[in-house]
């Protein structure tokens, strides 16, 4: 086990961009950086004037293959750091962040597959450097992707997705909205359900590789679901997004 | 299902402090629980974090695995059970 000692790094805003109306994609330069892994996160602390500091974790949307880092932030009404980061932060301006962090919930090619992706919200974003890392490999591991949304006008990386996904390389993306669907929509409209899960995902016989995120209610029912289908509870990784952390 | 649970995080999300603290990459080293004797990686644990600090508790039986307190002159940590890096 190779010391690696942690410091904070500053890091450039290079560009911002609206997935929606409360989620932006933060593109960072980071002098510094080493390469992470899909599904790492960073924490980012912001100092006030008067030396107050805030940190909060935030998960890495870019996969290694690109320059610097993106950070995709959902603006949380009561949170300090994320009302900043989407609200105030410009280009040109810098934060200071360390990383990348935690080894636990990460996936490169070489771990192999089938991979079976479920995200609540905005838990997509580590999944999100997943499958932006597995199509940067030209990889053809089967992926299934399954997002639950409150409403059509909350689903970020829409575009991307469906453009990865129509490549026919083994990625299926899968959308599903609980709070109610635009006219025409074809897709679930319900929460993540047992059904679902069995027609979506690849089943326990294949042994995929299971990585679920989102907020803690949908992950521990989700979890729970599989292991009740059959998958293995040790080729399950988990990643709560909670009030008081990642993405708060 | 509210209650703690809601507030029921991941080991993997107190990567930055451990590393803090451990100066390595903790959270794939694994940890055996002293009550249950359960083998987890730290990244597994649960976590329920405050103002005040962190408590990292086995998946399992929810016993008490380790306890970090944050102050302006750093961190103090408890740590029980067994880690392995």
């Amino acid at each position: 086990m190779r010391a690696s000692p942690i410091r904070w790094l500053s890091a450039e805003v290079l560009q911002i961009a609206a997935e929606t109306p409360r989620v932006k994609t933060i593109r960072l330069a980071v002098p510094g950086w080493r390469k992470h892994l899909p599904g790492q996160h960073v924490d980012v602390r912001l100092t006030a004037e008067d030396g107050y500091q805030a940190q909060r974790s935030y998960s890495i949307a870019s996969p290694p293959e690109e320059d610097g880092i993106a950070l995709t932030v959902e603006r949380l009404e009561d949170g300090e750091v994320s009302t900043f980061l989407t609200g105030e932060l410009r280009a040109g301006d810098q934060i200071e962040l360390r990383g990348p962090l935690g080894g636990y919930f990460t996936w490169t090619v070489e771990r192999g597959g089938p991979l079976a992706l479920v995200a609540g919200g905005s838990g997509v974003v580590p999944l999100m450097a997943m499958v932006r890392h597995r199509a940067a490999q030209a990889s053809r591991i089967p992926m299934h992707l399954l997002c639950s949304w409150r409403s059509a006008d909350d689903v970020i990386y829409r575009d991307e997705l469906a453009l990865l996904a129509a490549r026919g390389d083994g990625l299926d993306v899968t959308h599903t909205l609980t709070r109610g669907a635009p006219a025409g929509w074809r897709g679930y409209t319900r929460r993540i359900d047992r059904e679902m899960l069995l027609e979506i995902l690849t089943g326990p016989d294949a042994r995929p590789i299971a990585y679920v995120c989102g907020p803690t209610p949908m992950v521990e029912s989700t979890a729970t679901l599989l292991v009740s289908l059959g998958h293995a509870p040790e080729r399950i990784w988990t990643e709560r997004f909670g009030p008081t952390g990642g993405g708060s | 299902m509210m209650g703690e649970d809601v507030f029921r995080l991941d080991g993997n999300g107190a990567a930055g402090v451990l590393q803090e603290i451990f100066a390595v990459e903790m959270t794939t080293a694994s940890c055996t629980c002293e009550g249950c004797g359960r083998v987890s990686p730290v990244g597994a644990l649960h976590l329920y974090g405050g103002a005040m600090g962190s408590v990292l508790r086995c998946p399992s039986c929810e016993a008490l695995v380790l306890c970090i307190t944050s102050g302006p002159r750093g961190h103090f940590i408890e740590l029980r059970g067994i880690m392995r890096v």
